[in-house]
């Protein structure tokens, strides 16, 4: 490993491609504790938003109106503002109304700090349009195959777990891909209330060192790396999933 | 006539909750301080300019990016294979870099001032954070065309060809006419996704509704003005970008092709 940091050192001293994140070791501690928060930050909130949205897409399907309403409203609101003031308004906002926490010495701390509200906020906008894609998922699975299963005696919870559920997930993979991977871009955001993430470190390595051109380019590097890393794993997972025969017959979606 | 209704209900509910906010403020207010709605009154006039500057940079972004991303989409489809596989990078990459990374990338390393022939050309920050949002526009623009031009029918390519039409030909007055129409709903997703962008280029300074409120935030330095005013500008923001999205929903609605 060492030869590798010493090679970086090489690279600045002889072509002044400064890369401090590699050679020097408190500079390659920060960039990879940032890069560690980026990767918790995207995994929290993908998890999470996933989870919003199974229960959002479930709600819209029961017969209560009231339930339907507040999924509805929440999708709307989530889905037609900017992520940026959603995070600026909880942050900011909401979060000065939580009670503090009393610390040692007097001394308080808010209830949730920024990397929390971070993943809320993250969690929240994937999850609203999580809820719409898991929503048109299930509304694509055939009626002949539902009635199918209802006729050999499927109830509705077995109906769901068995037989909708496993379907409208496999329709709907794609876009949930697509949604999936703007969340983890969309992390980057945490930047604004000071989380730092893989972003944040990076704007404290250049305005140390002035080397804004290396830094952004190793950033672009890292950010296609991981999505691609994320992309590439999703489309693994639909070729596995892959069940022959579906996807003919208007399953493409 | 429903989605009027809807959205009507919409309105009503946020106008709601701001209302309540400000009630909850006033509440919170210290004695002889000036009343909340005032003082929002006082500022909004600010914020509303800021709020035209985001529209001006996202429909500058959107018809820069839309030019460029039409020529890389079609450049996609290109025959001589370079060309074809250099603008797939060019593509993704633009596609799978974040936002906020490519906005920094402009604002940091684009120069001042640019010189075309004899011309000096001042960049003001908020031209260049332009081009940072026009970038991953180009990119979906791209994958956009790309989509769009090859849900056709192939008998379209054929046809165009028994007819004796060259290959520009073929996809000036046979092809795109016929591609606008699917590519139109997720352009205009994507023209959302982009006035929902905007208020990044308040990270790098540009002042645009973002960045006004929260300078009339530190200004007057009431807490119980952050809920209300950060309420505000996400209505402001949801009245502009609503409409659209019903808009698009009913466009997809309709071209929807029946299975």
């Amino acid at each position: 490993m060492n030869g590798v940091w010493e090679w970086f050192a090489w690279l600045n001293q002889a072509h002044g491609i400064n890369l401090p994140v590699f050679y020097d070791s408190y500079d390659r501690q920060r960039f990879f504790a940032g890069l560690l928060t980026t990767l918790e930050l995207s995994a929290l909130s993908v998890v999470a938003s996933v989870v919003i949205g199974l229960i959002g897409a479930w709600l819209l399907g029961t017969s209560s109106i009231i339930a339907r309403r507040l999924v509805h409203g929440y999708v709307h609101a989530f889905r037609n503002t900017p992520p940026l003031i959603q995070l600026s308004f909880l942050y900011f906002a909401v979060g000065n109304l939580l009670p503090r926490l009393e610390g040692v010495g007097g001394s308080s701390r808010p209830l949730l700090d920024g990397f929390a509200w971070a993943v809320i906020t993250l969690s929240l906008f994937g999850g609203s349009f999580n809820v719409e894609i898991f929503r048109s998922g299930i509304e694509a699975v055939p009626a002949s195959t539902i009635e199918a299963a209802e006729s050999l005696g499927f109830g509705r919870w077995r109906l769901y777990r068995h037989v909708v559920l496993p379907l409208a997930l496999r329709i709907c993979l794609p876009a949930l891909s697509n949604n999936l991977v703007n969340l983890v871009k969309t992390s980057t955001l945490a930047y604004a209330i000071g989380v730092p993430e893989l972003l944040y470190v990076s704007a404290q390595v250049w305005s140390d060192t002035m080397n804004v051109r290396e830094m952004m380019n190793l950033l672009l590097v890292a950010y296609v790396g991981i999505v691609g890393v994320l992309s590439f794993g999703l489309r693994r997972l639909e070729t596995a999933l892959r069940v022959p025969g579906l996807g003919t017959v208007g399953g493409r979606i | 006539m429903n989605a009027l209704r809807v959205s009507g209900r919409f309105g009503v509910g946020m106008m709601g909750l701001l209302l309540a906010s400000v009630l909850f403020g006033e509440v919170q207010a210290a004695d002889g301080s000036a009343s909340l709605l005032a003082t929002m009154w006082k500022w909004a006039p600010l914020i509303g300019q800021g709020f035209l500057l985001n529209i001006l940079i996202s429909v500058v972004a959107m018809t820069l990016g839309t030019v460029a991303g039409l020529g890389l989409g079609l450049g996609q489809m290109s025959p001589i294979w370079p060309l074809r596989h250099a603008a797939q990078i060019v593509t993704q990459f633009f596609r799978n870099a974040p936002w906020l990374v490519l906005l920094f990338y402009c604002i940091l390393l684009l120069p001042y001032e640019m010189r075309l022939g004899g011309l000096v050309v001042a960049m003001p920050a908020w031209i260049k954070a332009t081009v940072g949002l026009a970038l991953p526009v180009m990119g979906n623009v791209s994958e956009i065309v790309r989509g769009g031009v090859q849900a056709l029918p192939p008998a379209q390519w054929d046809s165009a060809e028994a007819l004796a039409f060259n290959r520009r030909q073929t996809l000036w007055m046979v092809i795109l006419p016929q591609a606008i129409k699917p590519m139109l709903p997720p352009w205009m997703n994507l023209y959302a996704v982009l006035i929902m962008a905007t208020p990044l280029v308040s990270v790098v300074g540009v002042e645009e509704a973002m960045t006004l409120t929260r300078f009339a935030l530190s200004a007057e330095n009431r807490s119980e003005l952050l809920l209300p005013m950060y309420l505000a500008l996400l209505i402001a923001f949801f009245a502009y970008c609503y409409p659209i999205a019903r808009w698009t929903a009913r466009l997809e609605r309709r071209f929807a092709v029946k299975l």
